[in-house]
């Protein structure tokens, strides 16, 4: 029988994870300082994407900005919301619809897998026999099925690591912070790792779900994430949508040429493409990058090429790699 | 839905209440200290005193139970009687009961979860540290209660059904000690061990250090009292404290040469003691330590 006193997790949850008019995240001039150094310093943005990479360097203020959004940190100035939530007055809410995966180690001692799991879930709210039922659910979801029933302190790093994504999933949350979730993995659990994240952030039922990862592997956030902010110093470096920035640089071009004579480089080709209206620029004595205007194609540029005598030894169609990106922010 | 349905779905289902989640922490913690047979055993010990309090209360009343062996059963009533002092004696004994069970349980409540980064798990979810604190609390509570006042309340109200009305009537005030003084002990006990278990992170040192708050000090409270001849030095045992408090309720008087502080000091002790407790753990109770 259905206590009366219970509220269903969707009659807690007003705000549809779909719903395109609420950002996942809101900073808005965004501080923390702990110990009276400032960590986060005036954070300014507005993050939508379905996976959000929150990239930077060691010390930039990416666990501090997860933890503040989860409530454990006060900010010292500005604020920040989470789904339509403002962290300093509705950190409870927010934190009924999160599912938190934490970077160090952590777990509960002398509880197996399952237990450990299903205690996650009653503690969210689920009655025990949803808990128990989605808690085995979960484990063989992140592989744990064959291992649930052995203590949990006798884990392996990498099983470790997809416990503590289990206990951040099972209760259904509609939005997931993972800090650092490749961290100590092999390639093998790491690829797993990150398939099984692509997974959940593809997945479209009940609204889908979105999520917040934080690393300083560019490759996990290039392969999951669609939107990124890049901190540095605890300042925002740059927020970048991913998608668009992908989908901007379709005619970006690496070129290694060759000129008749010999000469590593011909100026004069350079120029010929600039006037064209391309952007061009040297990435090393015999490598250029090209992005092509509209309406100019490759066709052109072989022309150009042969009009002025310079072999094209090489042509890739390249994006602005997320490398790239990171890096020019870092300069800054 | 089968185990083998294996892709991410949201929960859709019926919540908890919130202010009922704090006991899931007991709920937990039993399942695994009753897998001990030696816990199992001590606890059933603990009710020995209670069932030998319940054999005597009945035996008072029905002394023909004993015709068999030819005692003179009005001598033997007053030999034994069921008042404060019978009442007052019981406390004692369960109280002591109860700090050696709060040696066995208490250490682990805190001490895992802070060694293994686990409170950063329990405080992502709808659940504050006051709740982390008051399930943890509970564990023992619980515990302690089923030994303490709870089974004196039974066999003050076994009395009163025995003896009638007017014995209820004129032991009012019995049956108020009893709840209040076991409820300012298993209170303190609770919340000093999980002071200790929140700031000693391994569970032997914390047993160590509640052995030393209570025995040491006891012997240290004497060492004072006996050289500068005055009570003062009674306030850093929470034996003393609670005999204080107990003898007051207890409507017990203090034997000659026995030195224990005033009720009142007592009291305001034995509260400071707990709130600087609260304190500690409030101290300690965080999702993330910040290291200036």
């Amino acid at each position: 029988m259905v206590n009366l006193a219970m509220k269903t997790a969707l009659e807690n949850d007003p705000t549809p994870v779909a719903a395109p008019a609420v950002p996942v995240v809101e900073l808005q001039g965004l501080e923390v300082k702990l110990g009276g150094r400032p960590i986060l310093q005036g954070l300014n943005a507005t993050l939508s994407g379905r996976c959000i990479g929150l990239l930077g360097p060691n010390g930039a203020g990416k666990t501090t900005l997860l933890h503040t959004l989860l409530g454990f940190y006060k900010t010292s100035g500005g604020t920040a919301r989470v789904l339509g939530r403002d962290i300093r007055t509705e950190t409870r809410e927010i934190r009924s619809f999160m599912g938190y995966m934490p970077e160090n180690d952590a777990f509960i001692a002398g509880l197996t897998g399952v237990r450990f799991v299903r205690l996650m879930a009653e503690l969210s709210g689920l009655p025990p026999a949803q808990a128990i039922e989605r808690a085995h659910e979960v484990l063989f979801y992140v592989g744990l099925g064959e291992a649930r029933y052995r203590a949990i302190d006798g884990y392996s790093l990498g099983m470790r690591q997809a416990a503590k994504l289990a206990q951040a999933l099972v209760h259904g949350p509609k939005l997931i912070f993972l800090d650092e979730p490749t961290n100590g993995l092999d390639p093998v659990a790491r690829e797993r790792m990150l398939r099984l994240i692509r997974d959940i952030r593809d997945n479209r039922e009940g609204g889908g779900v979105r999520m917040i990862l934080s690393s300083h592997l560019l490759r996990d956030v290039e392969e999951c994430c669609d939107e990124v902010l890049v901190l540095k110093q605890g300042k925002v470096a740059v927020t970048c949508d991913l998608e668009a920035e992908r989908r901007s640089n379709r005619n970006f071009l690496d070129l290694e040429l060759r000129t008749e004579s010999g000469a590593a480089s011909d100026p004069g080709f350079s120029a010929a493409l600039e006037a064209l209206g391309a952007e061009v620029a040297a990435s090393s004595r015999q490598r250029i990058k090209v992005v092509l205007p509209e309406g100019v194609g490759v066709r052109d540029l072989y022309k150009l090429a042969a009009e002025r005598k310079v072999q094209i030894r090489r042509l890739d169609y390249k994006r602005d790699s997320l490398e790239d990106i990171f890096l020019k922010a870092m300069e800054v | 839905m089968a185990v083998y349905g294996r892709s991410y779905r949201r929960y859709a289902g019926v919540l908890t209440p919130t202010w009922s989640r704090f006991l899931i922490f007991p709920r937990y913690a039993y399942e695994t200290v009753f897998k001990s047979k030696l816990f199992v055993a001590f606890y059933s010990l603990c009710f020995l005193m209670p069932f030998v309090g319940l054999l005597l209360i009945y035996l008072h009343h029905n002394m023909s139970a004993l015709s068999f062996l030819d005692l003179p059963a009005e001598e033997l009533k007053k030999f034994l009687p069921i008042d404060n002092n019978f009442f007052y004696v019981g406390t004692w004994v369960q109280g002591a009961l109860s700090f050696l069970l709060v040696l066995l349980v208490g250490p682990a409540l805190i001490s895992p979860d802070l060694r293994n980064n686990g409170l950063a798990l329990y405080l992502s979810r709808p659940f504050s540290r006051s709740e982390y604190v008051l399930g943890k609390m509970s564990v023992l509570l619980i515990l302690l209660s089923a030994i303490t006042w709870i089974p004196a309340i039974l066999l003050y109200l076994f009395q009163a059904y025995l003896d009638g009305g007017a014995w209820l009537g004129s032991h009012l005030r019995l049956g108020f000690a009893i709840f209040v003084g076991s409820w300012a002990w298993i209170l303190f006990l609770s919340v000093l061990t999980l002071a200790v278990s929140a700031w000693v992170k391994w569970r032997p040192v914390a047993r160590i250090a509640l052995i030393v708050i209570f025995f040491v000090s006891m012997g240290f409270a004497g060492v004072i009292a006996e050289v500068l001849d005055t009570w003062a030095g009674m306030l850093v045992s929470p034996w003393f404290v609670i005999a204080s408090i107990w003898t007051q309720l207890f409507n017990i008087p203090v034997g000659d040469g026995e030195f224990l502080p005033p009720p009142a000091v007592a009291w305001t002790a034995l509260i400071t003691g707990g709130l600087i407790c609260l304190w500690l753990l409030s101290r300690r109770i965080r999702a993330y330590e910040v290291v200036r």
